[in-house]
């Protein structure tokens, strides 16, 4: 049965167009979904894109993690449903506390929007379980904020327990230990700074590196 | 109107790279004895009626949850003492 990938936009959303065209490249099902939405339209998994909520007002992701369809986000990612937070995505994910840390200006101060090489260090999340581990991808970034941060005991804590799903080869923005994916423990929930959906096409992207984390939600297996 | 101050700032061991630009243009304009700016950010909540202890822990659970992330910063609140508006 294929997968049904819910995509959220909120008021500000850039990515959702492209969250979805990569799910269906990777073989899902997109499902739009509002943010004023109250359940989630039974789908499997959810896609948190891109963009900037609400102006990234008060921080980034801050008023969208507060949106009356992210409570039904965060009961269904406690019980198990995979949710991938893109870039601001993720900062809304650090921002319910799904995940650890939170995402802070770029060290440099610059907005960096380019291909970076990343590399995939955990391959047994819901949307990494297609790669083979310590596989190198290409795959765009294009942020502000994108400067991982956390306590140093949270992050002993990322490195014991394997939660660093993807490092930067070339760290552009100041984030710690390198790290531009993590997840949480159950694996389920994952949150990327690069953005995967860019990667999906030849034509107009860097390549399709970032098919994989459609393929792992999709089930795809080589 | 009374209004409730709630100011938020960076942690001092998060690096503020917002405040690290304002000082080095200090520096670079020659105020040399300026040796630090740390940028954070001030709301000021008007409310109605008087500020009772109640409301004042109401705010400040919205700025411990909402206006402030516990992981990078830290917040104040105080009843603003006012101008007699």
């Amino acid at each position: 049965m294929t997968t049904r990938v819910g995509v959220i936009t909120f008021p500000g959303t850039l990515d959702d167009r492209d969250a979805a065209t990569a799910i269906a490249l990777g073989g899902g099902e997109a499902v739009p979904l509002w943010h004023k939405d109250k359940d989630l339209n039974g789908v499997d998994a959810i896609v948190l894109p891109g963009g900037f909520s609400y102006g990234d007002y008060l921080r980034a992701g801050a008023l969208a993690s507060v949106s009356p369809i992210m409570d039904a986000v965060v009961d269904s990612a406690k019980e198990g449903m995979p949710v991938l937070g893109i870039c601001n995505g993720f900062q809304m994910l650090c921002e319910t506390g799904l995940l650890p840390g939170a995402l802070t200006r770029n060290e440099n101060l610059n907005f960096i929007c380019r291909p970076e090489l990343i590399t995939i260090t955990n391959t047994k999340t819901s949307w990494t379980n297609f790669f083979q581990p310590n596989t190198e991808l290409l795959i765009p970034i294009k942020n502000g904020e994108g400067c991982y941060q956390i306590s140093d005991e949270g992050l002993k804590n990322l490195e014991a327990k394997g939660l660093v799903v993807a490092r930067y080869n070339n760290n552009p923005n100041g984030s710690k230990n390198d790290i531009a994916a993590i997840c949480n423990e159950a694996g389920n929930v994952v949150g990327i700074m690069p953005h995967p959906e860019h990667a999906v096409d030849g034509l107009v992207g860097a390549g399709v590196d970032g098919l994989g984390f459609f393929w792992s939600i999709a089930g795809v297996t080589v | 109107m009374e209004k409730i101050i709630v100011e938020v700032m960076p942690k001092p061991e998060i690096l503020d790279p917002q405040g690290r630009a304002i000082q080095g243009v200090f520096n670079r304009d020659g105020h040399e004895l300026v040796l630090g700016v740390r940028q954070g950010k001030r709301f000021e909540i008007s409310v109605n009626g008087p500020i009772t202890d109640e409301l004042l822990d109401e705010i400040e659970e919205l700025a411990a949850n909402v206006l402030s992330n516990p992981i990078i910063e830290t917040y104040a609140i105080y009843a603003d003492e006012g101008d007699g508006e």
